[in-house]
């Protein structure tokens, strides 16, 4: 029976037809229209990523193919065929560490206590606004904070504020300590969803058979938050890498640099140094074509490649982490 | 048989030295979570005092209507670098507002679960793009091939193609912030309105939408935000070096705020630290944070409602 049996013949049954046929769902072009221009909004952005991947491969082509031993290790120089990243990889690699060093254990501490410990009271509240409030504000502000604070220091009536006699001036550390200021809302931020989502079952288990609070968060909820927190950290450390605009403000110099120090002389922290973003916004602004163009997007695929398996190895534990969950 | 129990009850209070490990332990987080709140005094701390000796020193008639900002020659012209932070934000929206939002209806409402698993890191593997990388990007194609092409006696490196490029960095900013707000609309509203006969389209525009709007207006506050505070695409492709003529054409090149700050700041001026060249870097940078800050605590009015909503 393919219709209802209102059909009963003569012209009753011509209205019972069209009846159906204005119930009959008809093709939702406009729906369809609506959805595939949805998809393409969000295919734009994937255009726009092999667009600018593909630029970037074959502006640094020249360099990439003929020298890429050369180019990463031999150091900056006036010419841009024998020119190298060697100091903007290592200096990379030490404002990584230090953000490693620094803003982590500063974070997840901080995140904990915010999950676990933290009384409902204002304090508390003022604490997470203002946590919300850090992740919103300008990298570029960062980079006052630390020109002030981490690299000269302000004297205010007979007190001065500041650690540039650690620091040392425009060095690593006063750049890595600034980058980790940057990040540490975003590592407390990521920690504290982590923390919230260990079931509440699993916490009083521990408590039951007698843990302390701190046996409970060491034992049960860090390595269940393992993998969110991990994700949030590798995110930040990407993006600590790839941040340019508080280092120009704290002072990292490209151009003055000749030598290229050993990669374990832990004394170089407070020397001058360069980083990845900082070479490569030179460059860009450089007139030569080897700079502008070869130095600068060989440079560039060097950076993302980095960043990116960084971003994809957080992406894939995430998503091992939620399928987990579901399971 | 009289064994009474002597229990004190100080024995159920456990092992003193674990509970010294646990107060000790309480306070170090503590100490940690404090530390957020002397990074932001220090913020403040650091763009104040040079900020106000700028504000004090400078010659206020300097900072209006004059041939543009040229910081080395003691000419502050606010309008140029305020218009220039409008355009490249008006454009970043214009880019990064549409397609951020139909990028996150598309994620929320009509993909399933598979096809979202592929799409999803498209958006965050553009979210990971280094905003240098945007700058390169911006200066060596977007302003040559589309801007150049688009419109007749564009500069070389122009404001458009800035913005452009930070719409393009915050794309995936508006799309996260704007699923959340989508997924926080509850199924019922889509059931109820499927019920009554309406088509996909329809409770997506007319009811869906509607229900998220606190939440997409957050998106859009804190993509403005951000694109305010983006400084290496514009200092990159924005074309102006070390000063800008006065220019409200966003196919000449400009300055923002932010690349105003960066160009002093690669300057010698640093080395120096001193004069209002030095000190207008304070000054356009708690211009910044002020409007950043209004911006985030608007936007964050807005997501706790739509959290109370639902």
């Amino acid at each position: 029976m393919a219709a209802p049996s209102i059909s009963t013949g003569g012209t009753a049954s011509t209205t019972a037809e069209q009846t159906l046929q204005g119930l009959r769902r008809r093709a939702d072009v406009k729906g369809r229209l609506f959805q595939y221009s949805l998809l393409g909004s969000l295919l734009v952005s994937l255009l726009v990523l092999v667009i600018l991947i593909s630029q970037v491969v074959i502006d640094g082509w020249p360099v990439l193919s003929t020298r890429l031993g050369d180019f990463l290790t031999t150091g900056l120089g006036s010419q841009p065929e024998i020119s190298g990243i060697a100091q903007g990889l290592r200096g990379t690699f030490y404002l990584c560490l230090i953000v490693a060093l620094v803003a982590f254990p500063l974070g997840i501490a901080a995140a904990i206590y915010l999950e676990e410990y933290a009384p409902k009271n204002h304090l508390t509240n003022f604490i997470d606004v203002n946590i919300r409030n850090l992740a919103g504000v300008p990298s570029v502000v960062y980079g006052i904070l630390g020109l002030v604070i981490f690299v000269r220091g302000i004297e205010i009536g007979p007190v001065t504020v500041g650690i540039r006699s650690i620091t040392g001036g425009s060095t690593p550390l006063a750049a890595g300590l600034t980058l980790s200021a940057l990040v540490l809302p975003v590592v407390i931020i990521t920690t504290a969803e982590a923390l919230r989502s260990v079931p509440q079952a699993l916490k009083e288990g521990g408590y039951g058979v007698g843990a302390t609070k701190w046996e409970v968060i060491k034992d049960h909820m860090l390595p269940y938050a393992a993998p969110g927190i991990l994700t949030g950290t590798l995110l930040s450390i990407a993006r600590a890498a790839g941040e340019a605009a508080p280092l120009i403000l704290v002072g990292t110099v490209t151009g003055f640099i000749t030598q290229v120090p050993a990669w374990w002389d832990g004394t170089q922290v407070r020397e001058t140094y360069t980083a990845m973003p900082i070479i490569i916004t030179r460059w860009a602004g450089r007139p030569e074509e080897g700079f502008k163009v070869d130095g600068a997007a060989a440079a560039i695929v060097i950076l993302i490649v980095f960043v990116v398996l960084l971003n994809s190895v957080a992406i894939l534990l995430r998503n091992r982490f939620e399928k987990r969950r579901e399971g | 048989m009289t064994m009474v129990n002597e229990w004190d009850i100080s024995e159920l209070a456990g092992n003193p030295r674990r509970r010294a490990r646990e107060r000790l332990i309480g306070r170090i987080a503590f100490g940690a979570a404090l530390v957020s709140i002397l990074v932001s005094v220090l913020i403040v701390l650091s763009l104040v005092f040079e900020a106000v000796v700028f504000m004090i020193d400078v010659d206020w008639g300097n900072t209006w209507g004059q041939l543009g900002w040229f910081p080395r020659r003691d000419l502050f012209d606010l309008p140029t670098i305020i218009v220039a932070t409008l355009w490249v934000t008006v454009i970043a929206m214009a880019v990064a507002g549409p397609l951020g939002l139909a990028a996150a209806v598309y994620l929320s409402e009509y993909a399933n679960p598979r096809v979202r698993r592929i799409l999803k890191p498209i958006l965050e593997v553009l979210a990971g793009i280094p905003s240098v990388v945007l700058g390169y990007f911006a200066l060596r194609f977007i302003a040559p091939n589309i801007v150049g092409n688009l419109f007749d006696g564009a500069a070389p490196a122009n404001i458009l193609a800035a913005g452009i490029g930070v719409g393009l960095l915050t794309i995936p900013l508006v799309a996260s912030i704007s699923e959340d707000a989508l997924n926080a609309v509850p199924r019922a509203l889509r059931e109820a309105s499927a019920g009554l006969g309406a088509r996909k389209m329809a409770t997506t525009i007319r009811v869906v939408l509607p229900a998220a709007l606190s939440g997409l207006t957050a998106a859009f506050i804190v993509a403005v935000s951000r694109a305010i505070g983006e400084t290496m695409v514009v200092f990159i492709a924005g074309g102006a070096a070390d000063s800008a003529l006065r220019s409200f054409n966003p196919l000449d090149p400009g300055m923002t705020m932010t690349a105003a700050m960066a160009s002093v700041a690669s300057g010698t001026d640093n080395v120096a630290g001193q004069g209002p060249t030095f000190q207008s870097l304070f000054f356009v940078g708690l211009l910044l944070f002020v409007i950043t800050l209004f911006l985030n605590l608007v936007a964050d009015r807005f997501v706790r409602r739509f959290r109370q909503e639902y």
